[in-house]
């Protein structure tokens, strides 16, 4: 159990796992979030992109993105993919922005411990948008500029109550992602890296003490896409 | 698939080669994954390009797109020069002992009896020499120069290290690394997996290919075992099923060959296609071939097939005998030659979008032009259907009347689809069809009624096929699966389902569209392909093989020839992944390769049932450029000779003639760079269907090709760049990728580049592109007719505008 975090009995919350070793990039969970949300296509490009990573980031439509990061070390090429996504912290920076503007735009899931942004996110302010940006370490919110809904991923909360798996899991074909509650799969997240880190030193779990999304990771942060970085430590957030 | 896909986990090592599986078949690589990390297995990719396949594999081989045979021909000199094959499995079930004739001669390039003039072999001179009773003569001590092992040792002999790098690109110490790796599962307790794909099968020696995969698995004992075999990765188009129903020229339901000119009758069909074999213990099981044709003629003609008119054997088509590479070929390598020279005025396509996903694309389009009708059954619009208003196409000057029948989604209709593992699956329907869409079944039914009325109202020419004919009356995809199972047609058990190969007879008694599907569809359990239940023995569950879920076949068997997983006592070679075990009186486990005992008993039979002498063959005469897989460059190829031979390309390779089938010479420095294509997992195919599904075209937007810093560098060309690519054939607009994943090869001390494209763009959607075929050139495998669209030369250069981008 990692320090920091204690289990009450009475926490049901719940937690992803993604196992970025065991990833594939085949964007199954990308498309089938954007499909069961039913949101639109955004219009994508590969003129001045020239890249397999499309949409190029998180987007109103796209709670999830598969980052790609390649490079060569010793002339081995190495390609990560990183499933991108709200990590639904413990703690979330965002709500605390986004209270001080709109109290209860974003609410937490008292039984999963999912951070929602609800319909009241419309009423916060340009400068309260971009403060939740800057709180939030990983760069997730993002506003429908039509509806001024401010989104992200919402756990597929609906699917959970109904005693279902997030979509994105669900469509996982390799094992990449799994879901389930916090203490359980913290323990599986544990164990995986004990295994991991035979082949990858450097493997580690990613800020797992404070997120419902914990990632795992093979090589150094910085070989990823720039979110699987922590912009800025969790205690340094407070209300401006 | 000799085995299936949850097989996979239980391989110690696998080689994918000339297959990108993570990303063409992702559910695969949940098994791959599986192997690693649960049996700590090795992952090796060999590949032009690092794909999302190499990222997930322990190491990354990139070879020069063409150059297959050459590495694998290293690793069977490997393994035969270190003696690091499995001695038990090659004497006992291969073909090794046996001693090739005395005309067989393999001389710079060329085997025994070739025929240039023709470009065909006349395979008298390579088969085994026979004792005056007609059996093959053998050597158990493998010393004449003249049995198999011997022949194929010195055959490879010439396939060292270092000249295997040269012409692959590969460094000396990583082919090693690789041949050790692989050849360390030729123990009995260690099993490796070979998985390809199109990367192999798109090849002018496409078939010599994957042979080569068939005399590693044998030297090294992985044949039949769990975790071994030869898997070819077959995917979402259902490559399996239509291959199983013969939707080729070549072939009838249940991989019968078709009648040739030469065969005017059932009985000359018969005894020229049905192998007879005096080894003793083969159980040679296409000897039963008669009454699989002979089912197959009474459920096509029903009651209108009799004993008297040779069950209506006189109303197939009979192919030209094959006299020369292209004679008899009415594969579409020579249909769109065909139709490209107005020699066709008509016809059908259905399913596949031909002016996209065919090579040479602007022949094609031209081609379609010269038809009087086309018709078509599609889902969406795409390059095909409307090839008559296409770029630079004036409708007006377009004779071809065209007519398209709204096809509707898979998920619109219920039916069966066949998995690579053979298995049979049942789908059900999900939603009703939208609009005036149809099953594609029931618009074929639909016109065949109206073309039987039109022939019995009018008459006709050779009207016979088409009014005798066992036609439906609508269709019902659960009556068509009973049919393809088969039924009793005369006798105490008329109108019973067959229950098994056993049951057929070539008396006319017994009717099936597809032998090797005998036992899917019984009285007893109904369709067997709508089985779901997981249950399983504790033997079978050790090697994850679920007999009551689907149906596979042949007889619902898991593994093929898996006869070859245990020795000649009946025991697994390996006891902890055993596929089946002979426990004294009967076989446990899979479905056993046959019922007879084990070999070293009384009965007991050679595993590998499906060859005529029950052996496998290290050497083999059925194929028709080569007993043994030998190097030869692509058609167009960036090197002027490859060391190995003379002979530069595959002699018998297949290469139509028209004005439009320009090819490059070789090392033509007007294209010095090489062009290898591919799809994606975001697109199918050729994308018609996908492109029009928002989420995938947002996630692949539009046609790039991939190269590398140094080419990019090069040619001043930076990522995200216009491009233009240009062969001897045509010109496609692309964006630049520039990326680490593509790296320069040193071929014959010199850097050859290789650039990578997808072929799922094309200009139905506006501005993604168009295409990437119109690069890529006509010239098929020898045996096969498929067509290499993995390798042909090209040039690059940054684009100052584009059209076709936007």
């Amino acid at each position: 159990m990692p320090s920091g975090y204690h289990i009450t009995e009475a926490d049901m919350s719940k937690t992803f796992f993604i196992d970025t070793s065991r990833c594939t990039a085949c964007r199954g969970c990308q498309v089938a979030c954007k499909e069961w949300q039913g949101f639109p296509a955004n219009k994508t490009t590969q003129l001045g992109w020239g890249s397999h990573q499309n949409p190029p980031d998180l987007n109103c439509f796209n709670y999830k993105v598969v980052k790609f990061s390649e490079f060569k070390i010793k002339d081995r090429v190495f390609w990560n993919f990183f499933p991108d996504q709200c990590r639904h912290c413990t703690e979330p920076p965002c709500k605390i922005a986004a209270d001080a503007h709109v109290k209860d735009a974003v609410v937490i899931d008292k039984k999963t411990g999912a951070v929602i942004f609800t319909e009241r996110t419309k009423k916060i302010s340009k400068g309260g948008f971009l403060q939740m940006k800057e709180y939030c370490p990983y760069n997730i919110p993002r506003r429908n500029e039509k509806s001024q809904i401010i989104n992200k991923c919402d756990m597929c909360l609906e699917r959970v109550e109904a005693g279902h798996i997030p979509m994105c899991v669900k469509t996982c074909p390799t094992g990449a992602m799994s879901f389930g509650e916090r203490e359980e799969i913290v323990a599986r997240a544990n164990t995986r890296l004990a295994v991991v880190k035979k082949e990858f030193p450097e493997a580690a779990l990613l800020d797992a003490d404070s997120v419902r999304v914990i990632y795992l990771i093979t090589h150094k942060r910085d070989q990823y896409h720039n979110n699987a970085m922590m912009e800025k430590p969790l205690k340094d957030a407070s209300p401006a | 698939m000799t085995n299936h896909w949850i097989d996979i986990k239980n391989t110690d090592c696998c080689l994918i080669i000339g297959s990108n599986a993570a990303e063409h078949h992702p559910i695969c690589f949940k098994w791959v994954i599986k192997a690693k990390e649960e049996r700590n297995a090795k992952i090796i990719h060999v590949d032009p390009k690092f794909s999302r396949t190499s990222a997930r594999s322990d190491v990354h081989i990139p070879l020069r797109s063409g150059t297959d045979i050459a590495f694998m021909g290293g690793m069977i000199n490997y393994i035969l020069a270190n003696n690091l094959y499995f001695k038990e499995y090659v004497n006992d079930y291969t073909n090794a002992a046996f001693i090739v004739g005395p005309g067989y001669s393999f001389n710079n390039g060329l085997f025994a009896g070739f025929d240039p003039k023709n470009k065909i072999y006349n395979k008298k001179d390579w088969q085994f020499e026979l004792d005056e009773k007609g059996n093959v003569k053998k050597d158990p001590t493998h010393q004449n120069p003249r049995c198999v092992i011997q022949v194929v040792r010195q055959h490879y002999s010439r396939y060292s290290i270092q000249k295997v790098s040269d012409i692959t690109g590969v460094a000396p110490d990583v082919l090693q690394k690789a041949y050790d790796a692989y050849a360390a599962t030729g123990k009995p307790d260690k099993a490796g997996t070979i998985l390809y794909a199109l990367g192999w099968t798109q090849h002018t020696v496409g078939v010599q290919n994957i042979r080569t995969s068939g005399i590693v698995q044998l030297l090294l004992g992985n044949m039949g075992v769990a975790g071994g075999g030869i898997n070819a990765l077959r995917g979402e188009p259902n490559v399996q099923g239509t291959s199983d129903h013969a939707i080729l020229y070549n072939i009838l339901p249940g991989y019968l060959p078709m009648p040739r000119a030469n065969m005017p009758t059932l009985k000359d069909y018969n005894k020229l296609t049905t192998p007879v074999s005096k080894e003793p213990e083969s159980v040679n099981w296409w000897q039963n071939r008669p009454k699989y044709m002979v089912s197959l003629l009474k459920a096509y003609f029903g009651k209108n097939a009799t004993k008297e008119n040779d069950f209506g054997y006189d109303w197939l088509p009979k192919l030209d005998v094959a006299k020369s590479e292209h004679d008899g070929d009415a594969s579409y390598l020579y249909f769109f030659d065909r139709m490209y020279r107005g020699e066709l005025k008509g016809g059908s396509i259905w399913a596949t979008n031909s002016a996209n996903t065919l090579p040479n694309t602007n022949k094609n389009r031209k081609a379609l032009a010269n038809l009087d009708f086309l018709y078509m059954a599609e889902i969406h619009q795409n390059e095909t259907t409307e090839f008559w208003h296409g770029p630079g196409v004036d409708p007006k000057k377009v004779k071809t009347e065209v007519f398209l029948f709204p096809s509707c989604h898979r998920a619109e209709k219920e039916g069966s689809i066949s998995n690579s593992g053979r298995w049979a699956l049942w789908h059900n329907k999900a939603a009703d069809p939208r609009g005036k869409s149809r099953p594609m079944g029931q618009i074929m039914i639909d016109i065949m009624k109206e073309v039987i009325d039109l022939y019995e109202d009018e008459g006709g020419k050779f009207k016979e096929p088409i009014v005798n004919l066992n036609w439906y009356r609508k269709y019902d995809a659960e009556l068509v699966s009973k049919r393809i199972n088969g039924s009793f047609t005369s006798g105490e058990k008329k109108g019973k389902q067959l229950t098994g190969f056993t049951d057929f007879a070539d008396d006319g008694s017994t009717a099936s569209l597809c032998w090797i599907l005998a036992g899917s569809f019984t009285d007893e359990d109904g369709n067997k392909l709508k089985r779901r239940s997981l249950l399983q023995t504790p033997m079978q569950k050790s090697i994850g093989l679920f007999p009551n879920f689907a149906w596979a076949w042949p007889m619902n068997r898991r593994i093929l020839y898996n006869r070859a997983a245990v020795d000649k006592n009946g025991q697994p070679w390996d006891l902890a992944r055993a596929v089946i075990r002979w426990n004294g009186t009967e076989w446990e486990g899979d479905v056993p390769d046959g019922g007879a005992p084990p070999m070293a008993k009384k009965g007991g039979k050679s595993p590998f049932i499906m060859l005529k002498d029950g052996l496998g063959q290290l050497y083999g005469t059925g194929l028709v450029d080569g007993p043994l897989p030998e190097h030869y460059e692509p058609v167009e190829t960036p090197v002027r000779n490859h060391g190995f031979s003379g002979q530069l390309s595959n002699p018998c390779a297949k290469i139509p003639t028209s004005d439009l089938d320009i090819i490059a010479p070789p090392a033509d420095p007007n294209y010095p760079i090489v062009l290898t294509t591919y799809s994606m997992t975001e697109h199918w195919c050729g994308g018609s269907e996908t492109r029009n599904v928002p989420s995938l075209l947002e996630a692949e937007p539009m046609i790039y090709v991939e190269m590398s810093h140094e080419l990019a560098a090069e040619k001043g060309i930076k990522n995200g760049d216009p491009v233009i690519v240009e062969s001897p054939r045509g010109r496609v607009e692309a964006v630049a990728m520039v990326t680490v994943r593509i790296t320069p090869f040193r071929i014959q001390g010199r850097i050859i580049h290789l650039i990578g494209m997808p072929f799922a763009f094309g200009w139905t959607k506006k501005g993604i592109g168009d295409a990437t075929n119109r690069l890529t050139l006509w010239a098929g495998d020898p045996n096969t007719s498929i067509p290499e669209y993995k390798a042909c030369c090209v040039n690059i250069k940054k684009a100052d505008k584009v059209t076709e981008l936007a």
